[in-house]
């Protein structure tokens, strides 16, 4: 049953004489030897399914049910519904699935850039870090204080620099720059994307930077020193050497990077509030929204699903294209 | 003795442009690099310099036209944060919530990983995707069950899950347990097996080798988990805002507290994002040696 099996028969022959003959008082070794690994799993094992399975279970049961508020104190006496939460869903040309499509999309196009400019300044900033040169230290912790920073608090003061009459960002744009003809809303309509965007990528690249910086500890030392006697110059080193060494570094962290960004609750919520606006309407939000506004946790709860669906899917074929699936599960 | 300057002989003087060995990096790369960052630096600094100089402003400066200097430096809003919205009790719930879950998700992590790393056993492989599965799931999916869920236990046996501190430090410890498992087997397979093997020959039981041998071995690693699990929990939103009360409601929360119906009290708002990041900052900064050892040994194998 384990491996370790062997040894610790050995192990209790070997130990009358030693130290711990003292203490007699020992479970029985088979239960240790064959329960102990479960016993060990067992708070971590109850709490995934308490607050991890069971709300999915649930959640996909809650699906097929119309979930008006009515129901809520009693939801298992809610009348079944079949997959007509589901048919509103993704009937794309009545409102709620138009909306939803329109979210998704959203979505993916902010997922894409910003897991992109994530990756981008996080690899550069780490890659110029890599050498050892005065106030280095200093700037490595500096660049780690937009993750530290609590969400809603670094979120909400780039609202306050995104405000139209008294944020910074209107400040130097239109009166001090000149760029802007009259200030600009920056939480309501088209550039409420931009908006997001930006305070997306301040808050997520530092992750990067840091997986990456990470993963740059693992590069032997003596590559470089090779290259250099070979006649590769520093920029030929990062390009040879530096990026092709953080693959596998890189496939996990875009991975990681993708799921949160696209799950993201917090930052919107704290941006904008309870309803994004439509060109940032993304769709943690969007589900957010269509289950409390309207109290139709049925139909929000058929969203979440496909969601969830959309997001094993792209995990999978992702692990399958990066051939980090076999890794992943023999962790 | 004047050798040409484009010679590859790594002894030889150069010119900027010929290559260099990764000790003295070309001009081109030292400008670029300054470049750069500078302004990284301009771009991450910008809100915390906002936060910090608005604190210190009168309500007149915050209300107009953005002002990069205080009209009139005061320390006012820093009292008045307390009185404006009761920040200090949500302060107290706050570290409650956040190192309860934290202090839980280290200890339920450190004997999960343990299992994983060190025994053989069946529905070892299920249970390491599962779990590192549901670091995929957006966090709306868990909302509304978890609602029910916990009404649901609460009406059957009187626990009050729902709007208590419990239920919100249960949910936050299973956010940050996936993770933590994940990054803790990876640190503990990087403790040769061969300590805890001999604290097992000495005599210790699996449980006293795991917090004799293993644990001190992989303190870097622990220390890590930590600091991400309370930051998960002390920045966390979503569920703070539908799953607390008036007594038990969070910082995350309460901050939105500070805009009333005419005006928002930026000066305070601000004041008050300062006063509730700089515990997890600080603490963050003095132990991101430790992330960085973590992550290096932990997520990126």
């Amino acid at each position: 049953m384990t491996v370790t099996a062997p040894e610790e028969t050995g192990t209790r022959a070997a130990k009358t004489d030693g130290p711990g003959a003292a203490r007699g008082a020992r479970p029985p070794g088979r239960i240790r030897r064959i329960g102990l690994p479960y016993l060990l799993l067992l708070p971590a094992l109850l709490l995934e399914i308490l607050v991890h399975l069971l709300p999915i279970v649930t959640g996909i049961f809650m699906s097929f049910k119309e979930l008006s508020q009515f129901y809520l104190r009693d939801w298992g006496a809610a009348p079944w519904r079949g997959l007509d939460n589901y048919s509103v869903t993704v009937d794309f040309d009545a409102p709620i699935g138009a909306a939803l499509l329109h979210s998704f999309a959203i979505t993916c196009a902010f997922t894409v850039l910003s897991v992109g400019l994530c990756w981008l300044l996080g690899t550069t900033a780490a890659v110029y870090l890599q050498e050892t040169f005065r106030g280095r230290g200093v700037l490595r912790a500096l660049f780690l204080v937009p993750y530290a920073l609590p969400v809603y608090a670094a979120v909400i003061t780039w609202a306050f620099m995104f405000q139209r009459d008294n944020g910074l960002v209107n400040h130097v744009l239109h009166d001090q720059l000149g760029l802007t003809d009259s200030p600009t809303f920056w939480l309501i309509g088209d550039n409420s994307f931009v908006a997001l965007l930006v305070v997306s990528v301040w808050k997520g690249w530092p992750f990067a930077f840091l997986i990456v910086m990470a993963g740059l500890q693992n590069i032997p030392r003596d590559m470089y020193e090779a290259a250099a006697i070979d006649g590769a110059g520093m920029w030929q080193q990062i390009r040879r050497i530096t990026l092709p060494s953080l693959r596998p570094v890189n496939q996990v962290l875009v991975l990681v990077l993708f799921l949160w960004t696209f799950n993201d609750f917090n930052t919107p919520y704290v941006l904008f509030g309870k309803s994004a606006p439509e060109s940032a309407d993304l769709i943690s939000i969007h589900i957010y929204q269509s289950s409390f506004a309207t109290w139709d946790f049925g139909t929000g709860s058929a969203m979440s699903v496909l969601l969830l669906l959309f997001l094993l899917v792209v995990t999978g074929l992702y692990l399958l294209v990066t051939n980090r699936g076999r890794k992943t599960a023999d962790v | 003795m004047s050798s040409p300057a484009t010679t590859t002989r790594p002894t030889a003087p150069r010119s900027p442009s010929a290559p260099r060995s990764p000790m003295a990096p070309p001009r081109s790369f030292l400008w670029s690099r300054r470049i750069f960052l500078t302004l990284l630096v301009g771009f991450v600094l910008l809100p915390v310099y906002v936060m910090v100089s608005s604190s210190l402003k009168p309500l007149q400066d915050v209300t107009e036209k953005f002002r990069w200097l205080p009209s009139d430096l005061t320390v006012q809003p820093y009292f008045d944060i307390w009185e404006t919205v009761p920040l200090a009790d949500y302060f107290v719930n706050s570290l409650i919530v956040a190192g309860a879950a934290t202090v839980c998700s280290v200890t339920i992590a450190v004997f999960a990983a343990y299992a994983v790393s060190r025994y053989r056993f069946k529905g070892k492989r299920v249970f390491t995707v599962t779990v590192l599965s549901t670091q995929m799931f957006p966090g709306i999916l868990f909302l509304l069950p978890l609602f029910l869920i916990y009404v649901n236990i609460g009406n059957a046996t009187g626990i009050a899950l729902f709007g208590s501190r419990a239920g919100l430090i249960l949910t936050y410890l299973t956010f940050s347990l996936p993770f933590s498992i994940w990054m803790l087997i990876g640190y503990f397979d990087s403790v040769p097996r061969e300590l805890d093997e001999a604290a097992l020959v000495d005599g210790c039981g699996p449980l006293g080798a795991l917090f004799r041998v293993v644990v001190p071995a992989a303190i870097p690693g622990i220390v890590a988990v930590a600091v991400y699990a309370f930051m998960t929990a002390w920045g966390e939103v979503l569920f703070a805002s539908v799953m607390t009360n008036d007594v038990t409601r969070t910082l995350a929360v309460g901050l939105q507290g500070y805009a009333t119906q005419n005006d928002v009290y930026w000066n305070q708002v601000m004041a008050a994002s300062l006063v509730v990041s700089i515990p997890v900052v600080a603490g963050f900064l003095l132990l991101q040696r430790y992330l960085v050892a973590g992550l290096t040994a932990g997520a990126v194998k």
